[in-house]
């Protein structure tokens, strides 16, 4: 760092420590003034606009708008042009391998594997953690993953599944395992045949701590008499797994579930880090940056809304289930 | 046979030898067996990494990062002052800083606000405009950019004039919807009498929201607060797309990315700005580990 930039970052400095505490005291001061030059009996049915306002304000421009104004362009062409559907037919045409196919069937891939990967060994290692006395440091190890960004995940497993050719020392863990016991080495990530796959791995290692710690706590959430007289019915483990604890469980296996299945469908980091989208790992959301990197904004809209359109299942469930959640208050 | 009827003699002493207390003894180390397997497998990767960021490059071509873990032990911190002296990490660190920290204020301030009067105050479509907040957590945010990017530069909202501020904006949009559920579930909670003893008292409501919510909600608070700071820290595509990786505003994430195109020949060096770029959400996480299993359980759970 130079002394130029050092200054550079001055003004920035400025803006965080003084202008941001500055302008947030001002609206908490100026709307409690505004409402006090109100007369006592309108103040109640206008300080919440004034509290619930800004907040409307910044989810309303820089959410609801904006995806209004992406579902519009997506029918327009770079120069401002209606093209009516053809950003879509673009997009969706030349199925099964061109426009968007390879990155809607590699979002499918993500969204069967990685949800059901991270599911399962999620639930069991709950279930495994529960019995041992160190539960918790175990816990925090296999959850640390969830603290770190998907760029340095992607390192990591960039690093793991790492390749050298045949006969020289192999020094990714996965090639290098594979060697000792007398395998070939993988390319891994550069393979068609399983870059998929070995991405979809790095994202449930990161994942499963997430799952396992909802879970665990929906496991602790079951009242222990409950095994007890199953137990002393003559249950076996097993048994009492199937059929107390799984169907228990079955409600927060749904929300981690459909959390799961966002994120699924929005991946992107690990894959425009680790591949950018070659060797058939493509998935929308990269295609959808790929495209705005090159200004191809029409085309981009599109791909962005047949990702919204995507999600709006497990939008509409989501609702469903706060509103189910809402009625037994 | 035998050994069931002598069973029936003298059980005291032969439980302890019966198949079935070596079968529980069995599972018993089985069970710990797997766990502490798992533990190990996961702790690989971020292990590897990390002992390999101190090793000489000399060593890192020619042997896996194990064979570091025996004698004779060569560590070096030279692939730290390379990456940090070669490339502009440590100004993507204060860039971090500088978009992490606003960019976490603005939004839970604004956001304690909302959850408060969506809890406790009446107005015209609260009940909808906060089912509207539940369905927007889903939404991705591809579906913002282009015209969100658009605006920006209409107006001038870039980095080149005005640093990050075009960013904090975006980031307390998109924090919003989830800031202001997780706040609002925790201030409903909070029981009715505690309001109206307070009014009873002549107590106005900002003193209210300053006196009683607010040191009563710290646990809500700080969960929703180390949520928006890793998700904020550890965000790649919000900051690659509103400020791109220009070396004087790219952030951690970026130049970390950037660092995977261009140092295909210097992985020693990849390998200690991914764990530099990791210290900070390292040490929030296991600082402050049970607020943020606390905040991701009452954003998942619902009910």
């Amino acid at each position: 760092m130079d002394l130029s930039q050092l200054l550079a970052d001055v003004p920035t400095l400025v803006a965080v420590i003084v202008g941001v505490p500055v302008v947030l005291a001002g609206y908490i001061v100026g709307g409690e003034y505004l409402v006090r030059l109100l007369p006592d009996k309108s103040r109640p049915s206008v300080r919440p606009w004034i509290w619930v306002g800004p907040a409307l304000a910044f989810v309303g421009f820089f959410l609801v708008y904006p995806v209004l104004g992406t579902a519009y362009k997506s029918f327009f062409d770079n120069q401002d042009n209606f093209v009516g559907l053809s950003n879509y037919a673009g997009q969706l045409g030349g199925f099964p391998s061109g426009g968007a196919w390879i990155a809607i069937r590699n979002n499918l891939y993500w969204l069967i594997l990685f949800t059901l990967l991270v599911l399962i060994f999620g639930l069991m290692f709950a279930v495994l953690t529960d019995r041992v006395p160190y539960e918790s440091p175990v816990k925090s190890l296999i959850f640390m993953p969830m603290a770190i960004s998907f760029v340095a995940l992607a390192v990591i497993w960039k690093f793991m599944y790492s390749y050298q050719p045949p006969g020289e020392p192999q020094t990714g863990t996965i090639n290098a395992i594979l060697g000792s016991l007398h395998q070939a080495p993988k390319i891994w990530i550069q393979d068609p045949n399983v870059a998929n796959q070995a991405l979809i791995v790095a994202g449930v290692w990161g994942f499963v701590g997430f799952a396992m710690v909802i879970l665990s706590a929906a496991l602790k959430g079951i009242p222990g008499d409950l095994l007890e007289a199953a137990r002393v019915d003559g249950a076996g483990e097993l048994t009492i797994f199937r059929r107390v604890i799984f169907p228990l469980m079955m409600p927060t296996i749904v929300v981690v579930g459909t959390t799961l299945v966002i994120f699924a469908l929005k991946a992107f980091d690990i894959v425009y880090v680790m591949t950018n989208g070659n060797y058939d790992t493509d998935v929308l959301a990269n295609r959808m940056f790929q495209l705005l990197k090159v200004g191809n904004n029409g085309p981009a809209s599109a791909v962005a809304i047949i990702l919204v359109a995507a999600v709006i299942p497990v939008l509409i469930f989501n609702l469903r289930q706060f509103r189910a959640v809402e009625a037994r208050r | 046979m035998t050994i069931a009827s002598e069973r029936i003699a003298t059980p005291a002493v032969e439980r302890r030898f019966s198949p079935e207390w070596l079968g529980q003894g069995f599972s018993k180390a089985l069970l710990h067996v797997a766990v502490i397997g798992i533990t190990l497998v996961w702790i690989v990767p971020t292990l590897g990494l990390l002992v390999s960021s101190f090793r000489p490059v000399s060593e890192f071509a020619n042997s896996g990062w194990w064979t570091a873990l025996s004698p004779p032990f060569k560590f070096t911190l030279d692939n730290y002052s390379g990456v940090l002296s070669s490339s502009n990490l440590g100004q993507s660190f204060f860039n971090s800083f500088m978009i992490t920290i606003p960019a976490t204020v603005i939004p839970v301030t604004i956001a304690a606000f909302a959850a408060y009067a969506f809890s406790w105050m009446k107005f015209w479509g609260r009940d909808i405009f906060f089912l509207a907040l539940v369905g927007l957590l889903a939404v991705p945010l591809q579906a913002t950019f282009v015209p969100i990017l658009k605006f920006f530069v209409q107006v001038g909202l870039t980095p080149e004039h005005v640093g990050f501020v075009g960013l904090w904006l975006v980031h307390t949009g998109y924090g919003l919807p989830f800031a202001i559920y997780l706040l609002a579930n925790f201030f409903r909670a909070l029981p009715t009498d505690l309001f109206e003893s307070a009014e009873i008292d002549g107590a106005g409501t900002l003193t209210v929201f300053f006196r009683i919510v607010l040191p009563l909600s710290v646990p809500a608070i700080a969960s929703l607060v180390i949520f928006q700071f890793l998700w904020i820290w550890n965000d790649y595509l919000v900051a690659l797309v509103y400020v791109g990786s220009t070396p004087e505003v790219a952030p951690l994430t970026v130049t970390l990315a950037n660092l995977v195109g261009s140092l295909s020949q210097g992985y020693q060096l990849l390998t200690a700005a991914a764990f530099f770029s990791m210290i900070v959400p390292l040490i929030v996480f296991f600082s402050l580990q049970r607020y943020f299993v606390r905040g991701i359980l009452a954003g998942s759970v619902k009910g």
